[in-house]
């Protein structure tokens, strides 16, 4: 959710329960701005709250004119001291896949985790060792953030627009989903660099609106039922829960420009979902 | 004179850069070739070649040099700069969108520049006579002439007067060529679309006209996304039709069911006396909780639905107990849902009442077991044998008002809906909600699919959530409740301790930071569901050996004793939550303090870990809990369906499954011989008449 719109984004999303309290709103308030102008981002985005066990992780997102670039995040355990986090790489995913449970809340925490390796020696004689690999948090939370960035995080279709030079900007014009379309799946987006568009096919592809259907739309999304999808306020609402990560809630009130996602919650995958369905 | 002032005009134009030029072709050219005159200026443009001579013949025309400082009221007013993209638009066919194009460059002076779009709209409307144009559009031009080059204002102010002079007699003439290409333009730029039956002209000024209204940053950046706008706000005008339409319906029906929620007060008020309204305030004080504060209090811990659906649920539950018995009520929390969420009311009905359908239920099911008996009795009668296998005995589920069924829990989907009325919960279905994690979808009647079946739909599973999770997560601050000392310990209370408590009245109240700090300073005060599905142990081997009709008076006494040892006991009741079970080395529970800043007024916070999105707060004395997410327990691991049951073994084969062999010819010559033996036997003994007896 936007850092401007932070009041009436969290009041929109309050509907699963998540929200902040009054000290950590005002605390956002102030902070987030000067966030924006140390790090001269061009928007920034509360992104939501980790939940740890001894203290809660509080992530906002720096987003420069390209929309689509890639997003620098930043963590804070109060509100108002904020830290750059590194970008995620692959390998930090790989790293971090082993790691399960809930987060600690210290950014400097690390899990152990033993592994087992076989080493040939020289007598050709496998040998089994317990490697302990330590993982810091910190790279989980990278991870982590970064995982649930490329999979849910979602904008209503025509709140970007490329730009003919190939920049992806805010929409200024957009005015909100028509109210048949916001109960589609297919209105929304992954606000994330497409994967899915270059295979469809020529057929597909014929429908689309170059300027603005340039991103993966989620009706693909697998499997199939991951969002659950809620008109609430009586239609003045509609509000999209991610079941694949629970916790992540995205926003919109049609025909206006309000929408927005947050994510509370642990962490952690739900990979129950097929038996949950 | 005018020659020499427009041949001035030809030159400077030409100074300037050919930017000016293809504007003057465009006037030049119609007169030349009247007949593509109906096509447009646009044909002309093509072959700019040969429209360059052109202007040596306009030249000589006194009117057709007017004229064409006429059509530079159009083409010219853009300083220097902007002029490459004029040109650039009248290389394409659009020589006339010059004229919009002025009205944007005038765009920074806003005096002149709103009348522009105005000045051409009624030049349009009068396009016809030519002086009225003329006047028109040439006073914009000197403004912008004189602003924008050194060398013009000589020839602006010769040509301006000269505009002015010949003017009656240029009405008088016929009209100019260069009027004529405008005319043209314009006409081209008139003409409607076949498919939407718009025209460009209009279209151009209605995005001029909403820029201007609306005023964007950055118009030009914009101006695609702005005229699409135009375009879509066209289509989207509402037509006649015969039905409304019906798009906003649910949105409407909501609205009214929650006025209900708003009105009912008022008409309470209205239709009784004060006394009345008294006694039912003062009622509804005992049984209506106060959401309000606890919501304030949860608000402060970062929790909680919003301020406005708060309320509407408080105005929801406040009917739940104008229309219901209610003696107690509290708002549990709110499940999630796929379709729908629930918001559940956790109330206690009045005595006396409720009874008769629980009753009801127990004739049912006395009936049932009654059937299953008679069968049984038929079936050992019958010789072949039947299945001996006998499903598990369906433990009985508790009394209302007692352990699991202890309260009663309404839902409904959104505040101003009716509130349905969930069933009270079997152990059964409480055991196997325990092996499967579903999603709620919403709707009551959804069936629930899931490997170990679930008896029920989704009001069965719903209720037993809700019963899990309080017995899990319902906690207050230690010495708020004591067990009660007036009511008669009844016999249950010997096995599984006593199941009842009240508050305390005594009750000082705890340091909240002695709340955050020790678990030890919250405890349980709903019952442990044991593994059976049961708050209270109930015994299942007695009553099994009833069923079958076997020595009752043995099993009575001896029933109990064996089965005592397998008793499953939980945490009693005020357990302090310190002594739950860990989850993988995750303590189950986290305590905060909602404030770090103001620590002397903030209050302490329990979150589980166990059930994600159950919370409790406490201010020392105040306390509540509250539950929020989608109703399923947490682990570490991924959950897994439970294993298979265990496959039935079949019958050992003992001698009741082999047959020996067939008797051989020896055994039966052997048989033969031993029965003639004996035979000779019986016959020696033939007078002893007890033997004989023996034998048959």
């Amino acid at each position: 959710m936007d850092a401007e719109s932070l009041l009436l984004s969290l009041e929109l999303a309050a509907g699963s329960g998540q929200g902040l309290s009054p000290d950590r709103r005002a605390a956002l308030l102030t902070s987030l701005l000067l966030v924006k102008r140390d790090y001269r981002y061009d928007r920034v985005l509360f992104w939501g709250r980790i939940l740890g066990i001894v203290a809660d992780y509080y992530i906002a997102q720096g987003l420069v004119e390209d929309q689509l670039a890639p997003r620098k995040t930043l963590y804070s355990l109060n509100c108002m001291e904020w830290s750059l986090l590194p970008p995620a790489t692959e390998e930090m995913a790989a790293q971090v896949a082993v790691v399960k449970g809930r987060f600690m809340g210290d950014p400097s925490h690390e899990y152990e985790h033993t592994e087992f390796q076989k080493t040939t020696a020289e007598g050709e004689k496998t040998f089994e060792e317990d490697v302990v690999v330590h993982i810091k948090e910190e790279t989980r939370l990278v991870s982590v953030i970064d995982q649930i960035d490329k999979a849910v995080a979602i904008i209503p279709r025509g709140a970007l627009f490329k730009t003919p030079f190939g920049p992806v900007n805010v929409n200024r014009t957009f005015e909100g989903l028509p109210l048949s379309e916001a109960r589609k799946l297919s209105s929304y987006f992954h606000f994330r660099e497409p994967v899915g568009l270059k295979n469809k096919t020529l057929l597909e592809k014929a429908d689309l609106d170059p300027s603005l259907d340039f991103l993966d739309s989620l009706e693909y999304d697998i499997p199939k039922g991951s969002w659950s999808i809620q008109m609430e306020r009586g239609n003045s609402l509609v509000v999209l829960r991610s079941l694949l990560w629970p916790g992540l809630t995205f926003f919109h009130s049609p025909r206006t420009r309000n929408h927005g996602y947050i994510y509370v919650g642990t962490g952690e995958k739900n990979m129950d979902l097929p038996f949950m369905l | 004179m005018e020659d020499s002032t427009s041949l001035g005009q030809e030159t400077e134009n030409q100074q300037l850069g050919e930017a000016a030029r293809p504007g003057e072709e465009e006037a030049a050219a119609p007169p030349r070739d009247p007949g593509p005159q109906s096509s447009g200026p646009w044909e002309a443009e093509r072959a700019p070649d040969a429209a360059e001579p052109r202007p040596g013949s306009s030249r000589t025309r006194s009117p057709g040099s007017r004229g064409r400082a006429a059509g530079h009221g159009a083409v010219s007013p853009p300083p220097p700069q902007p002029r490459k993209p004029l040109r650039a638009l009248a290389r394409q066919d659009l020589g006339a969108a010059q004229q919009p194009d002025g009205a944007v460059s005038g765009a920074p002076d806003a005096g002149t520049a709103l009348p522009d779009p105005l000045g051409l709209s009624t030049d349009e409307k009068a396009s016809a006579s030519g002086s009225q144009s003329r006047e028109d559009t040439s006073p914009p031009t000197q403004q912008y002439r004189s602003s924008s080059t050194h060398s013009q204002p000589k020839e602006l102010r010769t040509g301006n007067a000269q505009g002015e002079d010949p003017e009656p007699g240029a009405s008088e003439t016929a009209p100019s060529t260069l009027e004529i290409a405008v005319q043209n333009a314009k006409g081209y730029l008139f003409q409607a679309s076949s498919k939407t039956g718009l025209n460009l002209y209009d279209h151009l000024s209605n995005v001029l006209t909403k820029i201007f209204d609306e005023r964007p940053e950055n118009a030009v950046d914009i101006i695609e996304n702005i005229s699409q706008k135009v375009k879509m706000a066209h289509f989207s005008k509402k037509l006649d039709t015969l039905q409304n339409e019906n798009e906003m319906l649910p949105t409407y029906e909501i609205a009214e069911r929650q006025k209900a929620l708003f009105l009912q007060g008022h008409l309470e008020g209205a239709d009784q006396e004060l006394e009345d309204e008294i006694d039912l305030f003062s009622q509804a004080e005992n049984s209506l909780p106060n959401v309000m504060e606890s919501a304030f209090y949860f608000e402060q811990a970062g929790l909680g639905l919003g301020t406005d659906e708060t309320y509407r649920i408080f105005l929801a539950l406040k009917q739940l107990t104008d229309t219901h018995p209610v003696q107690r009520c509290r708002f549990w929390g709110k499940i999630l849902g796929l379709e729908m969420n629930y918001i559940v009311a956790e109330v206690e009905i009045r005595e006396g009442e409720d009874e008769e359908e629980v009753e009801e239920e127990d004739v049912a099911e006395a009936e049932e077991r009654y059937n299953g008996e008679s069968e049984a009795d038929k079936d050992e009668e019958d010789e072949l044998p039947k299945s001996f296998y006998k499903p598990p005995q369906a433990i009985p589920k508790e009394e209302s008002r007692t352990g699991a069924n202890k309260y009663v829990y309404f839902v409904c989907n959104e505040p101003g809906r009716p509130w349905v009325k969930l069933p009270s919960v079997t152990p059964a279905q409480i055991v196997t909600a325990r092996k499967i994690k579903k999603f709620f979808t919403g709707r009551l009647d959804a069936p629930i699919v899931s490997y170990p079946p679930f008896p029920g739909n989704e009001s069965n599973y719903l209720r037993a959530q809700i019963a899990r999770i309080s017995a899990g997560t319902h906690v207050s601050p230690l010495g708020f409740y004591q067990f009660g000392e007036e009511e008669g310990e009844e016999e249950e209370d010997v096995e599984s301790g006593r199941d009842s408590f009240e508050e305390n009245p005594d009750f000082e109240g705890i340091q909240v930071i002695d709340l955050v700090e020790s678990l030890s300073n919250w405890v349980h005060h709903v019952q442990h569901i044991l593994p059976q599905g049961r708050c209270t142990w109930f015994n299942p081997i007695p009553k099994h050996e009833e069923e079958e009709e076997e020595d009752e008076e043995k099993e009575e006494e001896k029933g109990e004793e064996p089965d005592y040892v397998e008793q499953e006991v939980g945490p009693p009741l005020l357990t302090p939550i310190s002594e739950d079970l860990e989850i993988q080395n995750i303590p189950a529970w986290t305590t905060r303090l909602s404030s770090s800043l103001i620590p002397q007024y903030a209050t302490a916070v329990l979150r589980s870990n166990l059930w994600p999105g159950a919370y409790a707060f406490s201010t020392g004395k105040k306390f509540e809990n509250f539950y929020v997410g989608w109703g399923c327990k947490y682990s570490v691991d991924n959950y897994t369906p439970p294993v298979p049951p265990p496959v039935y073994q079949e019958y050992s084969s003992g001698p009741e499954i082999t047959e020996m062999d067939d008797p051989s010819v020896e055994e039966e010559q052997a048989f033969r011989a031993a029965q003639e033996a004996t035979e000779l036997a019986s016959q020696d003994n033939e007078e002893s008449g007890e033997d004989d007896d023996d034998d048959n």
